[in-house]
């Protein structure tokens, strides 16, 4: 019988670590109040609106990102080109802009004295969120999406092909299957991130009840006024985000047992 | 989640760590850390870089915020909010003084011509940017509402179109024109750079704007907390405080 190394014993101590320094701010939230108490703050006109708000624009923001980024994704990972690398870094921008940033970048584009003035149609309005989060969760749905397409077995692509199959067809019947459980893990951490988004919202978007308040920021409008309201909306979008984890997890799991 | 959590870790880490009874030592300058409210970012930056008795660090965030992180401990010897109400919630403080008067305007962007009164704030058509009715300046906007004519007040209700969660957010919304008005408070314009222009609200309308400073008790340099409180009424106060807009009370 060998024994444990002291690599091991390491290994196991900063596991052990990170798994105290992710989890505990999480438990907090649940234990701070009283699951009464937590549901009672819930009884909120204006956290259940942000709640089904934030719902809606972080699926739109998804159906977007997939049915656009999807093919985008496709072609960044079949085909080299000149300035490939380029593009695919122009593309992951996003995801380490500040939102703050983001939030700027957005009204330097589409407010009224921007490089693309969309007058009342985005800036304060539901569409503007989900301009937000698509811009925000872009790059998590397209870096999964890319990496996805590129493990899939160049040979299936190539006897599609031989057999007459052209490329939407390849592209539909066997790239999309075979990459199903990656496209899937994209839309997750997607929608995730979308979930979560707060500074780009505010910034470009603003804050109403119903129009523009998505959950997050109405945690933030209640952290000074109302913290038990700010912790049970908290606890609701960990619930979320956490079935939204462990279903598309089970999920890939099955697929990758098939 | 992310907010706050994310918004009180921000706040201790800006305020830094204290020096451990480092002030203690012969010739330290002892550090006292001043939560502020936003919109006395300019007046503060000045008064506290000429405060001869301490080193000043300065953390600006919206007065309900700084209530909240100053109730659950944060490192904070002097707060400064914009409404004196709010010190009830700071935990234990010293006596409470009200050292500034704000008004509130209308503000517009510089040039535009849309709004040019608060009547034309009723007008259909006119995008407007309040305070959240969860911060100090959605407060005295709402003051400011009750005291018109119903019809007028649901008029304008119907025109606002985002509930921003500190003046500061006001501002920037009307600055990039994603709004024709905002309501905020008169020291926003003063220190606007020319960005904005402010339409009085007639004085019968206007809240009376007051801004509360209290040392918290649980400072350690309690002297110095207090002259800092005190020189804000002051002549060196006094003037930083009237170049960015704001009043002796």
């Amino acid at each position: 019988m060998s024994a444990v190394s002291p690599f091991r014993v390491v290994a196991a101590g900063a596991l052990a670590l990170l798994v105290a320094f992710l989890a505990l701010p999480v438990v907090a939230i649940f234990v701070e109040q009283s699951p009464g108490e937590l549901i009672g703050a819930l009884d909120d006109p204006g956290a259940l609106d942000a709640l089904w708000l934030s719902l809606q624009t972080s699926l739109a923001a998804v159906v977007i990102l997939v049915v656009v980024g999807t093919p985008a994704a496709w072609l960044l990972a079949t085909r080299r080109f000149r300035g490939h690398a380029l593009l695919v870094t122009v593309l992951e921008l996003p995801l380490v802009l500040p939102p703050a940033v983001a939030g700027i970048a957005l009204l330097a584009c589409f407010s009224a004295d921007g490089l693309l003035p969309t007058g009342n149609l985005l800036v304060l309005q539901t569409a503007g969120v989900i301009v937000a989060l698509t811009f925000v969760a872009a790059p998590f749905y397209l870096r999964a999406a890319q990496a996805a397409f590129e493990s899939v077995d160049r040979s299936w692509l190539d006897a599609s092909r031989t057999l007459g199959a052209g490329e939407a067809r390849t592209f539909a019947r066997i790239a999309i299957p075979a990459a199903l459980p990656g496209l899937i893990a994209g839309v997750a951490l997607g929608w995730g991130r979308a979930l979560g988004e707060f500074g780009a919202t505010l910034m470009f978007a603003g804050s109403f009840r119903g129009i523009t308040q998505t959950a997050p920021l109405a945690i933030y409008e209640r952290f000074g006024t109302d913290f038990t309201g700010a912790l049970a909306l908290s606890a609701v979008l960990i619930v979320l985000s956490a079935a939204l984890l462990l279903t598309v997890k089970s999920g890939v799991a099955r697929l990758g047992t098939r | 989640m992310r907010a706050n959590k994310l918004g009180a870790a921000l706040a201790i880490a800006s305020l830094g760590l204290t020096g451990c009874g480092g002030d203690a030592l012969e010739g330290k300058r002892p550090e006292l850390r001043v939560g502020a409210a936003t919109s006395l970012k300019s007046a503060l930056t000045e008064y506290a870089g000429a405060f001869g008795q301490a080193g000043v660090r300065l953390s600006f965030a919206g007065s309900d915020e700084l209530t909240a992180q100053a109730a659950s401990g944060a490192p904070i010897d002097v707060l400064l909010v914009a409404d004196p109400g709010l010190l009830d919630r700071a935990g234990a403080i010293e006596a409470r003084t009200v050292f500034a008067t704000n008004a509130l305007v209308i503000a517009v962007p510089a040039g535009s011509d849309e709004v040019r009164s608060y009547r034309d704030l009723s007008r259909p058509g006119i995008r407007v940017a309040s305070g959240s009715q969860r911060s100090p300046i959605g407060r005295y906007t709402r003051r400011f509402l009750d005291a018109l004519p119903a019809p007028e007040r649901a008029a304008i209700a119907r025109n606002i179109r985002t509930e921003e969660p500190d003046a500061a957010g006001v501002v920037g919304k009307v600055t990039v024109k994603a709004v024709d008005a905002g309501i905020v408070y008169a020291s926003d314009v003063t220190t606007s750079q020319g960005r904005l222009e402010a339409i009085p609200i007639p004085g019968d309308l206007g809240p009376g704007v007051a801004y509360g400073a209290a040392v918290l008790r649980r400072t350690s340099h309690p002297d110095e907390a207090r002259a800092f409180v005190a020189g804000l009424r002051g002549q060196a106060g006094t003037a930083a405080l009237q170049r960015a807009g704001l009043q002796r009370p």
